[in-house]
């Protein structure tokens, strides 16, 4: 950051015409500059444009994800002055993106943290968007000569990896934590720093759930890719080969497990993952079965190979998503697995190897 | 609908003792697990405690102790894989971890 040069003259009379956060003049979202005794800021628009879409789209979807961010530092929203308030966030580009978008009509400043491109919650529980960081940033950018006030508001979501009294003990500013969602912001603001319980609470509706089951579902096709390449090279040497109705079997239990599952969560019996996705995932099979005309002789086998492998795959993927939902405990997680993961291997382990029977010997 | 996951298993803890009431914990838990009355904070909701740690990392008095970790079955199992610590390295869109 170049704003720690020290200046000859006085902060109010010298004009510091560097820039205290650096970003590429090709950026659409940057509208201008705006000055202030510690140097320029870029000023930032609330408008979304077709590129910033497609970006959001396209990590969804898993592409460039890690590499989706902008450069930390101060931001302004409107024409904010030493009186405006100051909203802190992570540089994570699609954070950015759904928190400047709220903030139309308002002025104010965004403090940007360098999480590494990781959203606000993730990185509060790695500890990236946390005290030390905080406090390293409000230095960096010479915040305190940029704003007359002490205040600053926090995502709550960023309260896992903030100390607030820590942060207001080393730096002065207090910490007030604002709502879980950026779209409450204005809200927020308007009503003096006042959250509702509302404001306050995470939800995981279907449409959060929906939004998140791309990446589970590339992640899935991405390993699928050497399943596929294991079957592909027994097939060289099998009486019956592996072929289009154990590639409909198998990518339908992904789907289970990946995106149907979450999709469903909480209206299916039961309550740890695993066991949600090895449900649908039996369903799914014994659908599947009868579909392909029902267990008979000569299918017997491979049906139960499938009622083995599919439901455990099923199980698997499922119990993946606790990574992704917002109430999962770390100590429930390790419960739930103690029993899921041998479970799911035990039966995966003896169901490839009917299926490999089933294949050798026809 | 509100989801449930395991019961009984939050690890959670708050001292009476030492909560001075500033009701920080209400403020940070995305759970609703805390409540305050007459400047005493309480455990309303433990099996809704996701175990973030905001509540411990945010409480002046040091009065609320909790294992936190992130409950990811996937940070879990490279942690078996590799021996170390669990943690969060996927990073999928809002909520991960």
């Amino acid at each position: 950051m170049s704003n720690e040069k020290s200046c000859c003259c006085s902060a109010s009379s010298c004009c510091n015409t560097e820039s205290i956060t650096p970003y590429e003049k090709n950026d659409e979202w940057v509208m201008g500059e705006i000055h202030t005794p510690k140097g320029s800021v870029p000023v930032v628009s609330t408008n979304l444009h077709f590129k910033d879409i497609l970006g959001a789209w396209k990590v969804r979807w898993g592409i460039g994800r890690m590499n989706y961010k902008i450069n930390p530092g101060l931001y302004a929203i409107g024409k904010p002055d030493h009186t405006s308030p100051v909203l802190v966030s992570a540089n994570y580009k699609l954070t950015f993106d759904v928190l400047r978008k709220e903030l139309s009509g308002l002025d104010c400043w965004i403090l940007i943290l360098d999480t590494k491109g990781i959203n606000v919650w993730c990185a509060a529980g790695k500890g990236t968007f946390g005290t030390h960081e905080l406090v390293g940033r409000i230095l960096k950018t010479g915040l305190s000569e940029i704003v007359s006030h002490r205040k600053l508001v926090l995502p709550q979501l960023g309260a896992p990896g903030v100390s607030a009294h820590e942060v207001t003990k080393q730096t002065g500013f207090s910490v007030v934590y604002g709502p879980v969602r950026a779209k409450a912001i204005k809200t927020f603001l308007d009503s003096g720093f006042k959250a509702t319980q509302e404001m306050r609470t995470v939800k995981f509706t279907m449409w959060d759930r929906l939004v998140l089951t791309p990446v589970e579902l590339v992640a899935a096709a991405k390993s699928s890719l050497m399943v596929f390449g294991v079957m592909f090279l027994l097939n060289l040497f099998v009486v019956r080969p592996f072929g289009l109705t154990d590639f409909i079997a198998y990518t339908g239990a992904v789907i289970t497990g990946t995106v149907i599952t979450p999709l469903l969560l909480p209206v299916i019996p039961g309550r740890t993952f695993a066991w949600k996705g090895w449900l649908l995932g039996l369903l799914w099979t014994l659908g599947f079965i009868w579909y392909s005309g029902g267990v008979v002789p000569g299918f017997l086998l491979l049906a139960i190979g499938y009622l083995l492998v599919l439901p455990s795959l099923s199980a698997y993927l499922a119990m993946n998503f606790t990574g992704s939902s917002t109430y999962t405990s770390f100590s429930g997680v390790i419960k739930e697995m103690k029993i899921a993961v041998p479970l799911m291997a035990i039966s995966l382990i003896v169901g490839i190897v009917l299926l490999l029977i089933n294949s050798i010997w026809g | 609908m509100k989801h449930i996951y395991l019961k009984n298993v939050a690890t959670l803890r708050l001292s009476a003792e030492k909560c001075i009431g500033c009701g920080r914990c209400t403020e940070v838990c995305p759970h609703r697990v805390f409540s305050v009355n007459e400047k005493k904070a309480k455990i309303e909701d433990k099996d809704s405690c996701m175990e973030c740690g905001a509540c411990a990392k945010n409480c002046p008095a040091n009065a609320i102790i909790v294992d936190s970790g992130v409950g990811c079955a996937a940070a879990v199992i490279m942690g078996w894989l590799t021996g170390s610590e669990p943690s969060c390295d996927c990073s999928s869109g809002e909520e991960c971890c």
